[in-house]
């Protein structure tokens, strides 16, 4: 079993760290585990994003090229990526910054206007995270351990108040 | 051991640390710059050296003087920098001098891209400078396997007296995967245990010279002679190499580094088709493991060697083969990363038209 995920939006929106969250569910749950930047000049405020590779076996290309799932947060990256997910696999969309609707009816889509609730509740900044929860409703990728544990690695001890809201996030994401 | 996430290039410089490399002179370059900021942290810390140099020339001659008294040391780059570094790097030989290179190889040449490529074997296994030497070259796949031959590539180099390159490229620098370490406490390798080191003795015996120059032929041809000997005893010791699925295979797929994990995928996927295929990684690049790849290829009459270059390995390939059997080549260069799917469809095209 391998899920294989795509994380793209601006840089800034916390792709990077986001992708870094969910390998950090798989390394918690003893699963093999890759995630690739991509890297170079069209991170200087341009798009950003990452592949995440999930796995019961060693990861083989850490490149993905057809998503399992695709977290979007940008319209220039959802017209890159929206087309790449496999079919039968969902695409995750924060719908405050991504006026489009997807045509295809072999996936499925989430709207979620996370950017928006992110704000609304306190969390300016953890839309990305919003996106996670919602992910994991889905997937059932992580369970509520799973994510206390991995979170407790990711953010580092100064900051451990960070945890808390890391968790609020992800709750309204699975209820979105 | 807990196994944490890593950049490849993190690895590598905590790997190198727990090899007992002391000193480590730098210059930053795209995709490889983490090894720099890796040690500029950690080094002070533990009472090594970080020492980011005005260039790679001054780098590699900062390990040309730093290997010379016995102190394991490192540096690291990407390939428009590891040219830079190749006059360097042949005095190192020269001098018959121990030290560790990184190349997190990226597109060439000139100043090419800066996206992961494999366009430096030839430089890598036949000619990082002038003169007659080779280095010991290893490929590693993952980001655990960057982390393990750091402290094989420290051990042979000291052994053999020699200068180790590890050729990496920017998807495996760039990539986190979990790694782990064993938790023995970190110990510079100190110059106790090396008769030709220049490090201050207090008069007690003859002093050593480090020195690539040799104007009288006889004598250099002796001390090259000598080298080459050393390479015979490694090409018959030190080549490695992994088979996947070649027992029964009627095709086998020869790749290196990050493209043998992706040519794994497409194996995979071409057994799920019926189809015999299996894979061949060198991880040794040089020397080049020709008796393992001749047994891998037992069974098989094609052999099909992907890279991210226009080909360069091929050419060990057939070598090893002695063109006794159909070679054909997939490659993707400039910074392309072949997809498994490319790789299978050429698997699958050499399969339907029955190659040879």
């Amino acid at each position: 079993m391998m899920t294989e995920t795509i994380l793209a939006g601006f840089g800034g929106q916390g792709i990077l760290f986001a992708g870094k969250m969910l390998a950090y569910f798989g390394l918690m749950d003893n699963k093999e585990v890759s995630w690739l930047p991509s890297y170079g000049p069209e991170m200087r405020g341009g798009t950003a994003n990452c592949s995440v590779c999930i796995s019961d076996d060693a990861v083989g290309s850490p490149l993905v090229t057809e998503p399992d799932v695709l977290i979007v947060m940008n319209g220039p990256s959802y017209d890159k990526f929206i087309n790449d997910v496999k079919p039968g696999g969902i695409a995750i969309i924060d719908s405050t910054l991504i006026a489009q609707k997807c045509e295809r009816t072999d996936i499925k889509c989430f709207y979620v206007p996370s950017t928006q609730m992110a704000e609304e509740q306190g969390l300016k900044g953890m839309a990305n995270i919003i996106l996670i929860g919602k992910l994991i409703k889905e997937t059932g990728l992580a369970s509520d351990e799973v994510i206390k544990k991995a979170l407790e690695k990711i953010i580092p001890p100064a900051k451990a108040h960070l945890v808390e809201k890391n968790i609020k996030a992800i709750e309204l994401g699975k209820n979105a | 051991m807990e196994r944490k996430l890593m950049k490849g290039n993190e690895a590598l410089a905590e790997a190198a640390i727990r090899a007992g490399c002391k000193c480590f002179f730098g210059y930053p370059i795209t995709p490889q710059t983490e090894i720099s900021a890796y040690m500029s942290k950690r080094m002070p810390k533990i009472g090594g050296v970080f020492l980011q140099a005005e260039s790679e020339v001054s780098a590699i001659n900062m390990v040309y003087g730093c290997a010379s008294s016995g102190i394991r040391c490192m540096t690291s780059s990407s390939s428009p920098g590891i040219s830079l570094k190749s006059e360097g790097v042949s005095y190192i030989a020269g001098a018959d001098l121990p030290c560790v290179i990184i190349n997190v190889m990226r597109g060439g040449p000139g100043l090419g891209g800066i996206q992961p490529s494999q366009a430096d074997y030839w430089q890598a296994t036949k000619a990082l400078g002038h003169g007659d030497f080779q280095l010991l070259v290893f490929a590693p796949s993952s980001v655990q396997e960057m982390a393990d031959t750091v402290q094989k590539a420290f051990d042979l180099a000291d052994q053999y007296r020699m200068p180790a390159l590890i050729l990496a490229d920017g998807l495996l620098g760039q990539m986190m995967e979990p790694v782990a370490f064993d938790d023995a406490e970190i110990k510079f390798a100190d110059a106790s245990d090396k008769e030709w080191a220049a490090c201050g003795h207090g008069g007690k015996r003859v002093h050593n010279i480090s020195n690539s120059l040799y104007l009288k032929p006889d004598e250099l041809e002796a001390r090259i002679v000598e080298r080459y000997q050393r390479y015979d005893e490694i090409k018959a010791k030190h080549t490695e190499a992994e088979c996947y699925l070649t027992d029964d295979a009627e095709l086998v797929i020869t790749a290196y580094g990050s493209v043998a994990r992706i040519a794994k995928a497409a194996v995979d996927a071409a057994r799920k088709q019926g189809i015999k295929v299996g894979l061949f990684r060198p991880i040794t690049l040089w020397p080049f493991p020709e008796k393992e790849l001749k047994a891998a290829c037992a069974n098989a009459d094609n052999v099909l060697c992907v890279e991210m270059s226009m080909g360069q390995m091929i050419e060990d390939v057939k070598l090893a083969l002695e063109c006794k059997k159909n070679v054909e080549f997939f490659g993707r260069t400039g910074g392309i990363i072949p997809k498994p799917a490319e790789i299978l469809a050429k698997i699958v095209e050499m399969t339907q038209k029955g190659a040879k």
